[in-house]
C-alpha cells in the first residue's frame, strides 16, 4: 500500500479485471487444496498427543482457540486449556508463568498480534529468562486477505532479533506433526508458525522419507539448474514451480529450511556452495529480515557467492482481497514463482 | 500468618527493628553507588519488613524451595530495596553489599531473575510482574501447591494496559493464591502519578475485576501486618490487593521534606548525615 494506492480511497481501480476478481479469502484453508491430500487440524491433533505423554504441556489462547487449532486440545483436555481472552500481553507473562512453575505452555494467536503487540512480553519475561514457552502464531505471512492489520508480514524479521528464540515455519501438516514434539522437547522459547484447518500434505508425496528435524534443512528435490532454499508453504510452490519448470527443460532444486534460526547454515552453505547453480530463497514474509536475508548472510559471511535472487513480499503494506489474487500480485503463487526463476536464467 | 517457620533462620527481632535494618542497607548501597532509588527503598521497607518476616515462607539456604511463597518484583527499579531484604532475610550474604550496582555484582541496579538468588523475575520492563503472577498462581493452583504469590508493583505501572489485563484474567481464573502489592507513594518519573494519569480510585477498580481489595498506610506497620493478615485469609477464589500509601523517603525527615521526585538527589555528604539521622531513630 503505497501513498499512491492510497489514492483508492477516492478514484476506484481497475488493477484487476473483471473477469478475474475474486471474493476476500479469510482463511489459509484457501490454500490449500492445491492438489494435494489434506489433514485437518495437524497442530490440535499433535499437541493432544503429545500431552498425552507429557504432564507438563499446557495450552493458553487470546481467543483464537477455534483460529489456531487449540480448540481440539480443550476440547480433549479442558482442566489444561486456560482461556485468557483477547488479551496477548496477560497470555504470554501467564505462560511466563506457568514456564517458571514447570510446564511447557503452547500459547497461540495470530502473528500479527504476538510480533506487535505482545513483543515486549515475548522479550522479557520469556526470551531473556530462556522459558520454555511455545509461541503457535496462525495467519503467517500473506495467508489472508484482510489487509495489514492481520498479515503478519514482517513476523520472523521481528522475532530473528530476539536473542535466544528459535523459530520455525513448516510447510505442511508433516511438518506441524513433526514440529509439535521436537519443539516441546527443545528446552527454550519457540516462535512458530502455524497453518491451520485442512492443511496440504506436500513434502512426504515429494520425498516419502521426510521427516522434520528441529534446525535442519533437507533437500527435497535435486536439481542442476537452480537451487531454491524456501520455508514455510514456499516450499510448496518452489515444489509446484519446479515441476512446471521441468516441462520445460529447467531442472530445479529445492532445500527446505523450516527452521529460520538458528538456521542450518551447514546444510545451505554445502548445497549452495555446489556451484553452477542460480540460488533463489523463497519466502512467505518481506523481503527484510527474513529467510532471503538469513541465507544472503550466511553465504556472504562464508565467501560463497552464487547468482543469488530474493522471492517474498515486498517491503510494503499489502493489499486486502482474495489469496490467489495477492499471491500473484505479489509474486508468490506459482505461476509468478516459476515465471520469476525462468526470467532469471 | 502466625504459624512457625520451616527455617530457624528467622529469629523474634521485631517487625520495626526489620524495617529499620532494610532502610540502613539501602542507605548504605546508595552511599556506594553514590545514587539510587533509595526514596522508594526506604518508603517500601514497613511493607517488605511485613512480607518477609512476618507473611511469606520461604527457606533462606534455598532460595528455589519449591514451596517458598513467591515474591516478584515488577518494579526493577526497587532493586536496592529487595536486596536489602534478601540481606536482612539471609539469602545474600551481606558482605556482597558493597558490590551494589558495581560490574560483576549480583547486585545490579535493576532486579534481573538471572542475577540474584531470591529475584524470581526480570522486571523494570514496568507493567509485566502482575501477568507474570498470573501464570505462576495458575501454575501453582494446577500442582496444588498451596503457595501465595505476592507481585509488588507501583503507582506508575497502574498505567500500563497489561496491569489490567492481568487484573482481569486474575478475577476471571478466581486466583485466591495471588497477592498483589501496590506501591502507592504518588510519584513517577514525570510528576506525581495522580497528575500524570491518575489510577484513581485504586481500590474500586480492583473490586470491579473481582478482586479483593484493601488500602492502608504502608508505613504503618501495626497495618500492614493487618492487611496481610487480611488478604492471606479473604475469600477464597478472589485475588487479593493491598494499596500501601507510602511517603517515599520514610525515616529520614530531611529527605521527606525535600521536594520529592522519582530519583531523589543526595548529594555526596549527606548520605552519612542520612545514615547518622536514621541511628537515632533504631528501634529495638
Amino acid at each position: 500500500m503505497t501513498l499512491d494506492s492510497m489514492k483508492r480511497k477516492y478514484e476506484p481501480r481497475q488493477v484487476i479485471p473483471k473477469e478475474k476478481r475474486q471474493a476476500t479469502s479469510a482463511m489459509i484453508a484457501s490454500l490449500a487444496a492445491e492438489g494435494y491430500d489434506t489433514v485437518a487440524a495437524p497442530f490440535g491433533h499433535a499437541l493432544v498427543d503429545l500431552a498425552r505423554k507429557d504432564d507438563r504441556i499446557v495450552g493458553l489462547t487470546a481467543d483464537l482457540g477455534k483460529y489456531t487449532d487449540l480448540h481440539i486440545f480443550g476440547r480433549e483436555m479442558p482442566d489444561r486449556y486456560y482461556q485468557m481472552g483477547m488479551a496477548e500481553q496477560v497470555m504470554v507473562s501467564a505462560a511466563a508463568g506457568m514456564a517458571r512453575e514447570g510446564f511447557v505452555p503452547f500459547a497461540t494467536t495470530y502473528a500479527v498480534f504476538a510480533s506487535r503487540r505482545a513483543y515486549d512480553f515475548i522479550a522479557m519475561a520469556i526470551a531473556e529468562e530462556y522459558l520454555p514457552v511455545k509461541i503457535m502464531c496462525a495467519l503467517p505471512g500473506l495467508t489472508t486477505g484482510y489487509g495489514p492489520s492481520h498479515q503478519a508480514t514482517e513476523d520472523l524479521a521481528i522475532f530473528r532479533g530476539l536473542p535466544n528464540m528459535t523459530i520455525v515455519d513448516p510447510c505442511d501438516a508433516d511438518d506441524i506433526t513433526g514440529m509439535v514434539p521436537a519443539i516441546a522437547a527443545h528446552p527454550g522459547p519457540v516462535y512458530a508458525r502455524l497453518l491451520r484447518g485442512k492443511v496440504a500434505k506436500v513434502l512426504t508425496r515429494h520425498k516419502p522419507d521426510y521427516r522434520f528435524e528441529l534446525g535442519r534443512a533437507q533437500m527435497i528435490r535435486e536439481g542442476r539448474d537452480v537451487l531454491v532454499i524456501a520455508s514455510g508453504f514456499m516450499t510448496m510452490r518452489a515444489l509446484d514451480a519446479a515441476e512446471r519448470l521441468a516441462a520445460d527443460g529447467i531442472d530445479v532444486g529445492v532445500l527446505h529450511s523450516p527452521t529460520i534460526k538458528p538456521l542450518d547454515t551447514e546444510t545451505i552453505l554445502a548445497e549452495a556452495g555446489k556451484g553452477g547453480r542460480l540460488v533463489v530463497t523463497a519466502e512467505n514474509h518481506t523481503v527484510v529480515g527474513g529467510l532471503g536475508e538469513a541465507v544472503a548472510r550466511t553465504l556472504l559471511t562464508n565467501g560463497v557467492s552464487p547468482e543469488f535472487r530474493m522471492i517474498g513480499l515486498p517491503d510494503e503494506f499489502l493489499e486486502a482481497g482474495a489469496l490467489p489474487t495477492l499471491h500473484d500480485m505479489y509474486g508468490i503463487s506459482t505461476d509468478r514463482v516459476a515465471e520469476q526463476i525462468k526470467g532469471w536464467l | 500468618m502466625s504459624e512457625p517457620r520451616p527455617t530457624g533462620a528467622l529469629s523474634n527481632v521485631s517487625l520495626a527493628r526489620r524495617a529499620w535494618n532494610i532502610r540502613r542497607k539501602a542507605l548504605q548501597m546508595g552511599e556506594v553507588q553514590g545514587q539510587g532509588y533509595v526514596g522508594q527503598a526506604l518508603g517500601i521497607a514497613d511493607v517488605l519488613a511485613a512480607s518477609y518476616f512476618h507473611a511469606m515462607e520461604y527457606r533462606p539456604d534455598d532460595p528455589e524451595w519449591e514451596g517458598r511463597d513467591r515474591f516478584l518484583l515488577s518494579i526493577g527499579h526497587y532493586a536496592i530495596a529487595l536486596y536489602a531484604v534478601l540481606m536482612e532475610a539471609g539469602i545474600i550474604p551481606e558482605e556482597e553489599l558493597e558490590t551494589y550496582g558495581m560490574d560483576d555484582s549480583r547486585m545490579p541496579m535493576s532486579g534481573m531473575a538471572s542475577y540474584t538468588p531470591g529475584m524470581e523475575i526480570t522486571g523494570g520492563s514496568l507493567g509485566h510482574g502482575l501477568g507474570i503472577a498470573v501464570g505462576m498462581a495458575m501454575g501453582l493452583k494446577r500442582k496444588d501447591n498451596p503457595a501465595f504469590v505476592y507481585n509488588l508493583m507501583s503507582d506508575g505501572e497502574l498505567g500500563e494496559g497489561s496491569t489490567w489485563e492481568a487484573a482481569m484474567a486474575a478475577g476471571h481464573h478466581r486466583l485466591g493464591n495471588l497477592v498483589c502489592l501496590v506501591d502507592f507513594n504518588d510519584q513517577q518519573a514525570d510528576d506525581k502519578s495522580t497528575t500524570v494519569m491518575s489510577a484513581e480510585p485504586v481500590t474500586d477498580k480492583f473490586e470491579a475485576f473481582g478482586w479483593h481489595a484493601q488500602r492502608v498506610d504502608g508505613n504503618d506497620l501495626d497495618a500492614v501486618v493487618a492487611a496481610f493478615d487480611a488478604a492471606r485469609s479473604a475469600p477464597e477464589g478472589k485475588p487479593r490487593v493491598i494499596v500501601f500509601d507510602t511517603r517515599m523517603c520514610k525515616g529520614v525527615p530531611f529527605l521527606e521534606e525535600r521536594e520529592i521526585t522519582h530519583f531523589v538527589r543526595v548529594e555526596a555528604d549527606e548520605w552519612g548525615k542520612a545514615l547518622a539521622i536514621l541511628e537515632e531513630g533504631k528501634p529495638q
